[in-house]
């Protein structure tokens, strides 16, 4: 069922939600107007993508040139593995937060309610131009946007604190952009002449040829602290302040979009503009491996220490960012199999984590673990879906996180990262130790300590839905995982592994 | 005609600014200046078109040949700066009616326009001219209209701005003047094209180096570059509101056109970056200006000492780049020299529409202003995205080119410092955004309405120029390119 | 004997320095004009004193006379003179302006009263 060709579909993939988001301006009035575009432009660009899905092949090339920005530099976009496997997390994700959101904001009548689904929808479109970049000033330009259009739904309550919040969240995000990602962009573009994504990596050639090893060893780190979206230590402190936004953009964006964006990036540069080669060459590759590292474990220390709930999500997401940073950096094999299908695998096991938490906030007001003792038996749907999602980050079967873990420990291995792995299982196990026993109290504490006394109020379906499908996905993807490890494999083979 | 066109762009303007005299109504008068403003617009456009076409055009004065007459002679430079001046006064007319209405006095708002005039057909004239002492006149001519343009500012500080402006801008031309002099004392020509042939061959004197010195200084002082800068922020701040547009977006490329000029076609690059040590000085300046001056702005209470201090900081950008001393940096400076006209008139603009509707512009009096004003307010965040240099607006343009200059020169810690300037910039922009959308609205507030169709309109013409320019950049950037090489004498 | 020679250039100095010094350091806005004029006529003088070409006259054309100064200077100088008193006339309207909108014509009791507002 070939209704529109590839090239059409990819630029429909980019350009559909900012139609979508003029349709909402337009349709202000109509009551339930822009929640029925929302869902409907989330189809779409799940359709579609999928149909991409079904029509890839690593022999033909799909590419479209948009305009000419600077000589040499166009805005253009392409499909490849890498980026297939993220548009195929975030339009399903983003559809599912669509669902969600509706039964969100109605339950909690949130005020401007067309506004956000505009932003969502504008979001939506950096997240696909950032998934089919062709070359870096394409993926910057998306990257920036998407951090301009994610600004408005984290402040969206307008209170004190969400601008607090904002302001960090802005202020991070564009001082790592402009000051280290900009630079090594313009770095790149000089040392490389050109700032193609290019299979082999795109340094490859000139630093093997001229020696300019020293400066390419500059340009990593430069990479590395510039792509603030996946909030590597010290630049990870936006990611916590961003909790203040409504549930759903927490969930969406900053369990899916905005930080899978990020590490997607850093994906995209090291196996494409630096190379497998040239990386494992670089000076500078072991201290941010070590630093990947230092971020993994620092954000599991810190997430034990925090008793609401969202920002304890907030900081095993940088645990997790840095498992992928980490498998990006090692760049062999297994490393770039397990950080690609962690990209995934995470995906949907943190945002069954993040809609639990909406869950409960609608249903008994609570946002602190402490209160959320013997919560088992009011709400038993939510937390076993909470426990799903927990499984999966932690990376103990039956849950997916299994198989994306496995090979990041046998990527580490073969790089012989001693002390690495030595971080992944210390870790693994902090993971046990900040998710697993919010579920264990809400279902196993003593009568006595139950604290949940008033009744709940009832969760909108939507929601359940929402959570329903995100917890199976987890389950299946470690039942079935064949057509996510292929579509890794494909990644691994254009990267010229 | 097409050969009539260059002393047709000047002599327009300059005789139309006495006949508004004639005129009786404010209204007609405004009609009438509107429809210079615009005939200037297209003259430029076609010099433009006919200069990329076939190369340089020359019109001799009187039909007196140079170099003892005094010739106009256009190549893209000049061509270039002729559009931005001409597009600029034309959008500024158009916003006039409503803004100047409400800031000057009925009685007074005819000589507005008969001075508008002057300044543009100055401004006009300094662009166009072949003639170092013509030079001088034009440039005059357009600083001594817009001091009084200055003047007609409703607060009384304006009076003062203006008379320190007067008396720092006379100082600058009197060092033109000198040296003007001591290039004719060494050459015997006034004659632009003639001198940079002349001073090739000239004996390296002490006259040469003196002269070259006051030419730069002296310009410098017209330009506002760190630290001859003092009179800028108070000139802009207290004229009125479309005074600011204009001068904002056209007075100091003048300038820099003049030191252009100065640099490249009468002493060239060789002798300018090695006799004073330009390279240093500029990068010197260009760095502190930068950083002082947008750290300054940060600190402002009143919307356009922010914007004014911006622009310094801005023109510092433009030093920068052009201290550089390759085409990339020349590049930057000449993008630049569209895209802040573009950006500084956007918001400029944005906050005379402000002035109509508050009658401030202090950052305390706009709380809440960004639902109350949604379009103007978005005006300013875009245009000031286009500033901080996001991409897909013209600022980013500009910066990469700034950027690619210092790689070149292996120059990264001023990459760096580039790079760090817009930070800052983001921070004040931060700072009227979060006054605007995030602070309470304040009772007097509550009755605002957006601005007229009138103001709005330039206003997003000119935002809607940052976004257009900032992606389809074939204008800017072929015209920037082949300036560039023809200035630093590389071929294409 | 170089210093008896280019005395015209130690006089416009001179007068060049006056000018600027009386514009700096003198808090009175006429006087800051008074230094702006001689500054700017330090510079008329030097330009005229350059066309001076020795032993010659005026240029004006007559019979039994060869040599004349150079004319050019001459027009440069009364186009800037002009230019100059448009400057002037136009700083003495702004200090009258000034006068009726502070009440006083000195820099630092101007300064201060801004700063009370």
């Amino acid at each position: 069922m070939t209704y529109l060709s590839d090239i059409s579909s990819l630029q429909l993939l980019v350009i559909l939600p900012v139609f979508a988001c003029l349709a909402m301006a337009c349709t202000r009035k109509l009551k339930n107007a822009c929640e029925l575009m929302s869902i409907g432009t989330g189809l779409v660009l799940v359709l579609v993508t999928c149909q991409l899905w079904h029509n890839f092949s690593l022999a033909n090339q799909v590419k479209v040139e948009w305009i000419e920005l600077i000589p040499g530099l166009t805005l253009s976009l392409s499909l490849t593995p890498l980026g297939l496997l993220f548009a195929l997390a975030a339009s399903t994700l983003w559809l599912t937060t669509a669902l969600y959101a509706i039964g969100y904001l109605r339950a909690l009548q949130e005020h401007s309610q067309t506004r956000f689904y505009q932003f969502f929808a504008l979001a939506m479109t950096a997240v696909m131009g950032i998934a089919f970049a062709d070359n870096l000033l394409t993926l910057y330009v998306f990257y920036e946007l998407l951090t301009l259009t994610t600004f408005p739904l984290v402040v969206h309550s307008g209170k004190e604190t969400a601008v607090r919040g904002g302001r960090v969240y802005f202020a991070f995000l564009l001082f790592t952009s402009v000051l280290f990602f900009l630079l090594a962009i313009v770095g790149t573009w000089f040392i490389g002449g050109s700032l193609d994504f290019t299979p082999g990596g795109l340094l490859n050639r000139p630093i093997m040829n001229t020696g300019a090893l020293s400066a390419a060893s500059l340009l990593l780190p430069l990479f590395v602290l510039g792509i603030g979206k996946a909030a590597v230590f010290p630049f990870y402190q936006w990611l916590p302040a961003a909790m203040v936004a409504p549930t759903p953009v927490s969930a969406l964006l900053h369990a899916v979009a905005v930080v899978k964006g990020g590490v997607f990036t850093l994906l995209k540069v090291c196996l494409y503009i630096f190379g497998t080669d040239v990386l494992v060459e670089l000076p500078s590759q072991q201290f941010m491996l070590y630093l990947a590292g230092f971020s993994i474990l620092f954000a599991s220390f810190m997430a034990l220490q925090q008793d609401n709930l969202k920002k304890r999500l907030a900081y095993s997401t940088i645990s997790q960012l840095g498992y992928i940073s980490m498998g990006a950096l090692l760049a062999n094999g297994s490393a770039i199999l397990g950080a690609s299908m962690h990209l995934v695998v995470h995906a949907f096991g943190k945002i069954t984590l993040f809609f639990c938490a909406g869950a409960i906030l609608v249903a008994t007001n609570k946002t602190l673990i402490s209160d959320m003792t013997g919560l088992g038996r009011q709400m038993p749907f939510t937390m076993v879906a909470f426990f799903i999602g927990s499984l999966t980050i932690i990376g103990l079967p039956p849950a997916a996180g299994l198989w994306s873990k496995w090979y990041l420990l046998q990527g580490a291995m073969t790089a012989e990262q001693w002390l690495l792995i030595l971080v992944l299982a210390f870790s693994s196990i902090l993971n046990i130790f900040y998710l697993l026993p919010i579920p264990i109290r809400a279902f196993f504490s003593p009568a006595a300590a139950i604290t949940v006394k008033p009744p709940v109020n009832r969760v909108p379906t939507s929601m359940v839905l929402s959570i329903a499908f995100s917890s199976t996905v987890c389950l299946v993807l470690f039942f079935l995982p064949e057509s996510l490890f292929q579509l890794a494999q494909a990644i691994l083979i254009r990267s010229g592994q | 005609m097409n050969s009539q066109l260059p002393i047709l762009l000047v002599i327009v303007p300059l005789l139309a600014a006495p006949l508004c005299l004639f005129i009786k109504k404010p209204t007609l008068v405004w009609l009438f200046a509107s429809i210079v403003s615009v005939l200037a617009l297209l003259f430029s456009l076609i010099i433009l078109s006919q200069v990329w076409e076939t190369g340089e055009l020359v019109y001799s004065l009187g039909g007196w040949q140079a170099p003892i007459g005094i010739e106009y002679r256009i190549d893209l430079l000049n061509a270039y700066l002729s559009v931005i001046v001409a597009a600029l006064a034309c959008i500024c007319l158009l916003a006039a009616y409503k803004s100047i209405g409400e800031e000057i006095k009925k009685g007074k708002q005819t000589l507005f326009y008969v001075t508008f005039l002057l300044c543009l057909a100055g401004m006009l004239g300094v662009v166009v001219t072949g003639d170092v002492f013509n030079l001088f006149v034009f440039m005059e001519i357009a600083a001594l209209s817009s001091y009084v343009l200055i003047a007609m500012g409703k607060n009384r500080k304006a009076l003062i701005a203006s008379l320190t402006y007067l008396l720092v801008g006379t100082l600058g031309a009197t060092f033109i003047l000198i040296g003007i002099g001591l290039v004719y004392m060494l050459t015997g020509s006034l004659n632009m094209q003639d001198l940079s042939v002349l001073l090739l061959s000239a004996p390296q004197s002490n006259t040469l180096f003196t002269a070259f010195t006051f030419f730069f200084v002296g310009t410098c002082l017209k330009l506002a570059l760190f630290p001859l800068h003092w009179w800028l922020p108070n000139a802009y701040t207290y004229a009125p509101s479309i005074v600011s547009v204009f001068l904002a977006a056209t007075a100091t490329k003048i300038a820099i056109y003049i030191l252009l000029r100065v640099i490249f076609s009468l002493f060239g690059s060789e002798f300018s970056y090695h006799t004073l040590p330009l390279q240093n000085i500029l990068m010197t300046l260009g760095l502190a200006g930068i950083l002082v001056c947008s750290v300054i702005a940060i600190f402002q209470q009143d919307l356009k000492q922010i914007f004014a201090y911006s622009s310094v900081a801005q023109v510092a950008y433009m030093m920068l780049a052009l201290g550089m001393n390759n085409i990339s940096g020349l590049m930057a400076t000449l993008l630049h020299l569209f895209n802040h006209a573009l950006m500084k008139g956007a918001l400029f603009l944005a906050l005379a529409c402000i002035m109509y509707r508050l009658k401030s512009v202090q950052l305390s009096d706009i709380a809440g202003l960004g639902w109350q004003m949604p379009w103007t307010m978005a005006a300013i965040v875009i245009a000031g995205f286009s500033l901080i240099g996001l991409p897909l607006t013209v600022g980013f343009i500009s910066k990469w080119y700034m950027l690619l200059a210092s790689f070149e020169n292996a120059w990264q810690p001023i990459a760096l410092v580039i790079l760090f300037g817009s930070l800052l910039a983001a921070v004040y922009i931060w700072r009227i955004v979060e006054k605007a959308y995030f602070s309470p609205l304040t009772t007097n507030n509550q009755h605002i309405k957006e601005a007229p169709l009138a103001l709005l309109v330039p206003t997003w013409l000119l935002v809607l120029a940052n976004l257009y320019f900032g992606i389809d950049t074939r204008f800017s950037l072929s015209i920037s390119l082949h300036t560039a090489q023809m200035l630093l004498g590389v071929a294409p | 004997m170089n210093i008896l020679e280019s005395f015209n250039y130690w006089i416009v100095m001179a007068l060049m320095m006056c000018g600027l010094y009386i514009m700096i350091a003198q808090g009175n806005l006429i006087k800051k004009i008074v230094g702006l004029t001689i500054f700017q006529t330090s510079v008329f003088i030097f330009y005229i004193s350059m066309a001076k070409v020795t032993g010659a006259t005026a240029p004006i054309i007559k019979e039994g006379l060869e040599l004349y100064s150079n004319p050019l200077p001459h027009v440069l100088i009364l186009t800037a003179i002009v230019v100059g008193i448009s400057t002037t006339a136009l700083a003495l309207a702004l200090v009258i302006r000034i006068r009726q909108a502070y009440g006083t014509i000195e820099e630092d009791e101007i300064r201060a009263k801004d700063r009370l507002e």
